[in-house]
């Protein structure tokens, strides 16, 4: 079998000092989150909303929603634009880097030892030269939010 | 399915509802010509349809329906049963229609059954057709009040028993068909003239509305760049731009604009089957069907207003007996009104029936565990009332396939409260309830007020602000604490208040102490206050719905984007409202204001607080003089010196019981009617606190009693009505010696000038009891020479036919003089012409009242000082 049909694209990012990578297919768009409205009372990972040429964006803290610590003041993030049950999210990242196309055959299985927050996130890990890219699972983010809609 | 098909299923749905609703007219007008050639021509038009289209089994039921109708057009009696019979045909022809619409085709079966039905009712053994030539003439339809019994003949069966007698010569058939030709050649001209209409498909103005809301939102964020650009070129454009987009959205807005009347439609066929089916009388009433509003808004009220309307036939309106009994009229109305007000439509639905049960629902609330048996015995009825919007509430004691008083009433409040709109209910026990829905014309572009807090910005729909304070340190109105419960004294109402910030835990920044807003809203009948720091401007909106990730907040209703192109969210008045709630369940305070009702009868009410005191008969004082209801925990009661004395804000209250049979309770909570003069207050010991109730305030019984000003009926109950003026030197022995004015700053002072005694004496009472301190003069010079003295009046009230001088004369010298120019004349004639009025202006009064209308006259009195300021 051709290894190249198991070749998967994804766009890179990093949030605090891990490389994650997320399949191309399910990102639309990499943009700079200006004028970021807050919503009070919103889950603590909703960095808040923000108009997108003029669609209505909710922005993912990624670095929150993995339980890691905030980026500095002086600090900028990006965000991922993907779409989940037909609506606009933005996930702010530290960094978003190159596209990789990776052979499935570097991948391998969520570590057992993760922990269960970062597990469930993860769909598995590439093995990259002198690092390890961890792959997200785009639909596993909204889940608690789709489990506080149901509470 | 071919297109012809298609086009005649539309069409002919439409005009089965049209015939529904004229079938139960024509049911109570059945010498309706017009009506019934209306019906019979759609059913015409629905049967040659049929037969042109190749559909034998609906042409061969609306052709026996036709021949009925036929029949009755030809002067046979109509009869419910017929009706009944005709309204069942039009029913099989919606089923056969809906599986036309499903299959293309007619579904399997005949319709002998009704069929054979439609020809015995028209060539029955009664023969109408035969007899008809003389036993027309004045032939009255005559309806018996109640359904047959068992061996009775109906009056119309009696009625043609004695016209087939031979008798008199009767007079000509011709006579009556005359005028029925007539009208029905004048139909056809109106009808001539017609603009010719296009279907469009719904789906096709909902696109088209989208895009206009997104133009107008570009708009507005050009607005904004334009604001900040200095290029002269582009308004010109901008301005046409500006108009067409306005006109655009206006003219797209009015293609998805439909009369009310379309939701309501169905409603008489609902309301004649409910009251055959419950044995009892009931008349709908349809007020404003013209009144339009978006089809979307239309749908989402539709099956809301069906529920209430059964409810109110089902559990509103009392059976014939019971009515009878209680010396109603046996027929039970129920009124479905609309009309628009302030921008927004106003639907009502109003029963005169029993009213809703109070008492039984707060057992049933706290039976669900609502509420909690303490709570809700300091709820009053009002506050009661609102839980039949709970979830699976019923008072229902059996439930009757019709309805369960309650059942989905949550569901209708979830409806409107979808569409942003609000419900109230108003019920007096004995009399009526009525349902009030407020809903906005639109639902895709709202007016917003954009506020600020804590430096955040939100959007306030308009539809929920009731008003706007502004509130600092030194300003008028001032934010105070109850613990830690904040409050707003807004004109003589107590409303609590919560700071935006803290609802939404933002950190606050502003000085507390210094320059807020109070953003008035009211939800259904809750009214309270929130507190930003600053108010924008209003802009007119896009609702757009939030992500899922933020649905659950029930504190924002959407988002939107404003001109200036950021994200802003949309604060959901009922979430604030409820959030609000929670704090507010541990405030000491009653909120009195918010229990106002809206009034019912504007025209000659006055808000009373009833409460008992003793003995069980109501009492009740007009709720403009008292300051403030309060719970005390009656521990904190003391005696001493001989008096029950409480500390209240800093200081000592004395309490007293309104009379000897009030036990000042030693334990619980002690309910006390509070009123405070300066630093002067009195707390009136009371047992229960009833309700708010307005009213007519008739007092029909004087009283030589100490404390009583006499008895009036106040809600449909003989009630005492007290006179607070007894109990304030009570309270201090020097309240009214220590200064002329202390009575006279608690109430408006009126001077009433005329020279019937019999007039003064009968007015002066009802000034008094309704909360004015009143001073009489028998003449024109008399009322003259006391203003000389003392000018300190509010309102003049002056008879105009007096001898010597008249009224007239009395205006014109106090406007005059300047010291008494600024007092409100209000001139009380017997005279009430067109020209009397002019006069009675040019002398300078301001208001014109009919001698014996007491009510305009209290209402009058009532009116806010700011709609006084005259022309000049």
């Amino acid at each position: 079998m051709n290894s190249s049909l198991h070749e998967v694209e994804y766009v890179t990012a990093t949030i605090g000092e891990q490389l994650f990578g997320l399949p191309i297919a399910r990102v639309l768009d990499v943009f700079s989150p200006d004028r970021l409205t807050r919503v009070p009372l919103a889950a603590p990972d909703i960095a808040g909303v923000l108009n997108l040429r003029g669609r209505i964006v909710t922005a993912i803290d990624m670095r929150k929603r993995l339980d890691l610590a905030p980026l500095s003041k002086s600090e900028k993030s990006m965000a991922i634009g993907v779409e989940y049950l037909g609506e606009s999210y933005g996930l702010l990242v530290d960094q978003v880097g190159e596209v990789l196309k990776l052979p499935s055959s570097s991948c391998d299985p969520v570590p057992v030892n993760l922990g269960p927050l970062w597990a469930r996130l993860a769909t598995g890990v590439h093995r990259l030269d002198g690092k390890l890219m961890v792959v997200l699972d785009v639909d596993r983010i909204f889940e608690r939010h789709a489990e506080n809609l149901a509470a | 399915m071919n297109d012809l098909l298609r086009e005649f299923l539309t069409e002919a749905n439409e005009n089965l509802d049209v015939v529904d609703v004229e079938l139960v007219r024509f049911e109570r007008e059945p010498n309706n010509a017009d009506l019934l050639g209306r019906i019979f021509r759609l059913v015409h038009t629905i049967k040659g349809t049929c037969g042109f289209l190749g559909l034998p089994r609906l042409e061969a039921l609306t052709h026996a329906a036709e021949t009925l109708m036929g029949k009755f057009r030809d002067g046979m009696p109509v009869t419910q049963d017929a009706v009944s019979l005709i309204l069942a045909v039009i029913d099989r022809v919606k089923e056969i229609l809906a599986e036309l619409d499903r299959n293309a085709a007619e579904p399997d079966g005949d319709d002998d059954d009704l069929i054979r039905e439609l020809e015995r009712t028209a060539f029955g053994a009664t023969g109408a057709a035969e007899v008809e030539g003389h036993s027309v003439g004045k032939l009255v339809y005559q309806v018996l009040e109640r359904p047959l019994r068992p061996g009775e003949v109906s009056l119309d069966e009696l009625e043609r028993a004695f016209r087939e007698t031979p008798g008199p010569q009767s007079e000509p058939a011709e006579e009556r068909r005359q005028p029925i030709a007539e009208r029905r050649g004048d139909e056809r001209r109106e009808t001539s003239g017609r603009t010719p209409t296009l279907r469009v498909q719904v789906d096709t103005l909902e696109r088209m509305m989208t895009m206009v809301s997104e133009l107008v939102l570009t708009r507005n964020q050009l607005l904004e760049i334009m604001r900040r650009s200095e290029n002269p070129e582009l308004n010109a454009p901008f301005q046409r731009l500006s108009a067409i987009t306005g006109e655009l959205q206006e003219g797209v807005m009015k293609t998805r604009m439909q009369p009310i009347g379309n939701a309501w439609a169905k409603l008489p066929r609902v309301v004649r089957d409910l009251s055959a089916e419950l044995g009892k009388k009931i008349e709908l009433v349809m007020l404003g069907e013209d009144t339009e509003l978006d089809r979307q808004l239309l749908e989402h009220i539709k099956d809301p207003l069906t529920h209430m309307v059964r409810n109110s036939a089902d559990h509103g309106i009392e059976t014939p007996e019971e009515r009878r009994a209680a010396g109603k009229p046996e027929i039970g109305t129920v009124t479905l009104s609309a009309f628009h007000e302030g921008g927004l439509v106003i639907v009502e639905i109003s029963d005169d029936g029993r009213g809703l049960d109070s008492a039984r629902i707060r057992a049933k609330a706290i039976e669900l565990g609502l509420v909690s048996e303490a709570e809700a015995e300091s709820l009053s009825d009002s506050q009661i009332n609102r839980f039949i919007f709970a979830p699976g509430f019923t008072t229902a004691a059996h439930v009757t396939n019709v309805s369960g008083r309650g059942v989905g009433m949550d569901v209708v409040k979830s409806n409107i409260d979808q569409i942003g709109g609000e419900i109230e209910i108003k019920s007096i026990p004995g009399r009526r309830t009525t349902l009030r829905l407020k809903i906005p014309l639109t639902l895709a572009i709202v007016s917003a007020l954009i506020v600020e807090a804590a430096g955040d910005r939100f959007a306030i729909p308009q539809i929920a602000v009731l008003e706007l304070v502004h509130v600092d340190g030194d300003s008028e109105h001032k934010i105070e604490r109850i613990k830690d419960a904040a409050v707003l004294r807004l004109r003589d109402q107590l409303v609590s208040v919560t700071h935006l910030d803290a609802l939404l835990r933002l950190s606050t920044q502003a000085d507390p102490a210094g320059e807020h807003f109070v953003v008035m809203m009211q939800v259904g009948g809750r009214r309270f206050g929130v507190v930003v720091d600053r108010v924008l401007h209003t802009e007119e909106i896009v609702v757009k719905p939030m992500s899922a990730a933020l649905r659950s907040l029930s504190v924002y209703s959407g988002n939107t984007i404003l001109g200036d192109g950021s994200v802003i969210m949309i604060l959901d008045p009922n979430g604030v409202g409820s959030a609000i709630g929670g704090h507010a369940e541990a405030n000491v305070v009653q909120e009195v204001a918010n229990e106002v009702a809206p009034v019912e009868d504007a025209d000659s009410s006055v808000s009373l607080l009833v409460f008992r005191a003793g003995t069980a008969d109501p009492k009740a004082v007009p709720i403009s003089l008292v300051t403030r209801i309060e719970e005390i925990d009656a521990q904190k009661i003391e005696f001493s010196n001989g008096r029950h004395m409480v500390q209240y804000r800093g200081g000592l209250m004395p309490l007293l019981p309104v009379n000897a049979d009030v036990r000042v309770r030693t334990e619980g909570t002690q309910p006390l009617l509070v009123f405070i003069d300066k630093e002067r207050s009195m707390g009136l010991v009371v047992d229960e606190i009833v309700d708010i109730v307005n009213d007519r305030l008739d007092i029909q019984v004087g009283s030589r009693a100490a404390g009583l000003l006499g008895s009036a009926i106040v809600d449909g109950r003989a009630t005492e009505i007290i006179d607070v003026a007894h109990y304030l030197p009570l309270a201090f022995e020097d309240w009214l010696h220590r200064s002329e004015t202390t009575l006279e700053n608690l109430t408006n002072r009126v001077l009433l000038v005329d020279d019937s005694s019999f007039f003064r004496n009968l007015l002066s009472p009802v000034l008094k009891a309704a909360g004015f301190d009143v001073k009489t003069a028998a003449s024109g010079q008399e009322a003259l020479t006391l203003l000389e003295r003392d000018t300190r009046f509010d309102f003049i009230i002056c008879d105009v036919e007096m001898p010597l001088m008249s009224g007239f004369e009395v205006a014109e010298r106090l406007r005059a003089n300047p010291r008494t120019a600024a007092i409100r004349l209000i001139a009380l004639s017997s005279i009430h012409s067109a020209a009397a009025i002019d006069r009675g202006r040019e002398a300078g009064f301001d208001r014109y009242i009919a001698k014996f209308d007491r009510g305009g006259l209290l209402e009058t009195l009532r009116e806010p000082q700011l709609k006084w300021a005259r022309a000049a």
